[in-house]
């Protein structure tokens, strides 16, 4: 039962609950129109501490296509967040208004302790260099249309996987399904924190490596999972400079992978996929983004307890 | 060798690791005590090499949580009438609260101060605990 729960971690919905969502989306994708009223009179609030466009538009969009409204802010300026109101005080006032709420902050653990003081279903649209829980399912969505299953996958991430918290994201969530083989392409300042290492792919005995060449690696993948080296999550500009262009897919390491796999990218991207793939069909990103919507349209519907 | 004597009724803690007592001695607020205190450091022990040892001479409330996260080889003998009533064998307590600060500089702890420091223990041979809020893991000997 989601009903009246929070989304802060992917850990903290069952497999059958990350099923039961993603059938509802493939539903909702099938035929939206009998979705168009499903949370009418129903208020999502957006809480964007850290600017967004695409993950804001997202839920926006899926709160409207369902029929119900949007309040919110989309940078803490314009709030009484600037006037030093805590995140605790924040959620228990909109609360009072809102039936669903999303929240983007820039410091880890924002949401885990907002949804202690919330009254309202909370979900976690991005909290630092930490989790990302939408994305994933996005993400779980888009892989299941396209490969058909969610299973016997071996998928490549590449870039800052240190700072990526869709990659932490989508490594908790995926792992949790048979057969996944993982393969960690990034530098050596960039790679996946402790945490993800020892509690979920060691001790979860997952089979993965990690590697420093996209090209040695790009033959063996189902899915590669590109991310940005984000500016935002440096104190040091030097590192940011230094590392921003290591990774950069281009039609040479194209060349090598093969006919089935998906490239994947949570976007907004700078310049780590050139151009040139856009109009490979083995690029799936700008899809992505069109999955994202109707993931989280499901997502608020089972959240509100509406189906 | 240095003799203390016997106390009537309160507390052992031993087999401290030596270095550690003083830091139980603080956290207990021991300095301010008004009744009789003893820190005994670098004992010779035959488990440990040097321990340390601390007697306390009243009956107190004491966290046997933090006091295990301090040091999860401590024992403590309860004494009554001047014979060991109760030992106590501590363990890495599962969760502490308000025992250690997260360093991560991007926790939401580190700019919001009212939230409980709250941290799971994630490995208890390497005695590793992780933040409830961003996940960083911390291991008790650094804490």
């Amino acid at each position: 039962m989601l009903k009246g729960r929070h989304l802060i971690d992917p850990m903290d919905f069952s497999l059958e609950e990350l099923d039961d969502i993603l059938l509802l989306a493939e539903k909702i994708i099938a035929k939206p129109e009998n979705f168009s009223e499903a949370l009418k009179g129903k208020i999502l609030a957006t809480l964007f501490y850290e600017p967004s466009t695409r993950t804001r538009f997202s839920f926006e969009a899926a709160m409207l296509r369902l029929g119900g409204q949007v309040i919110g802010f989309s940078e803490p300026n314009a709030s009484s967040v600037s006037k030093g109101e805590s995140v605790a005080d924040t959620i228990r006032t909109v609360s009072c208004y809102a039936d669903i709420a999303v929240m983007r902050h820039p410091k880890e653990g924002a949401p885990r302790v907002a949804s202690m003081y919330s009254d309202i279903p909370l979900i976690n649209a991005g909290d630092g260099g930490h989790q990302h829980p939408t994305q994933t399912l996005t993400d779980l969505l888009t892989i299941k249309s396209v490969k058909g299953n969610l299973s016997n996958l071996t998928i490549g991430f590449c870039g800052d996987l240190k700072f990526g918290r869709t990659v932490h994201s989508l490594i908790k969530a995926i792992t949790r399904y048979d057969n996944i083989r993982i393969i960690l392409i990034s530098p050596e300042e960039l790679k996946v924190p402790d945490y993800i290492r020892n509690e979920i792919l060691i001790k979860k005995n997952i089979d993965y490596k990690e590697a420093e060449r996209i090209e040695d690696e790009i033959g063996n993948l189902d899915i590669l999972y590109m991310t940005r080296v984000q500016k935002e999550r440096f104190f040091n500009e030097d590192d940011y400079l230094r590392l921003k262009d290591r990774f950069i897919l281009d039609e040479d390491k194209m060349d090598l992978a093969p006919d089935s796999m998906m490239v994947m990218h949570p976007l907004p991207r700078v310049n780590e996929i050139s151009y040139e793939i856009d109009n490979d069909p083995r690029a799936m990103y700008f899809k992505q983004a069109k999955y994202g919507m109707y993931a989280r349209m499901a997502l608020m519907m089972k959240l509100l307890g509406v189906e | 060798m240095l003799r203390i004597n016997s106390i009537k009724n309160g507390f052992v803690i031993d087999h401290i690791k030596a270095g550690l007592g003083i830091k139980i001695f603080n956290y207990l607020g021991l300095d301010n005590a008004d009744y009789t205190v003893a820190l005994i450091m670098n004992a010779d022990s035959k488990k440990l090499g040097k321990k340390d040892i601390i007697k306390i001479e009243t009956q107190m409330d004491l966290d046997y949580t933090v006091l295990g996260f301090i040091d999860p080889n401590i024992t403590i003998d309860v004494i009554e009438n001047s014979a060991i009533r109760e030992k106590i064998k501590l363990s890495l307590p599962d969760r502490v609260e308000n025992v250690m600060k997260c360093k991560n500089p991007r926790c939401i702890t580190s700019v919001e101060k009212y939230i409980p420091q709250v941290f799971y223990l994630v490995d208890h041979s390497k005695g590793e605990y992780r933040c409830t809020y961003c996940d960083e893991i911390y291991r008790v000997s650094e804490s």
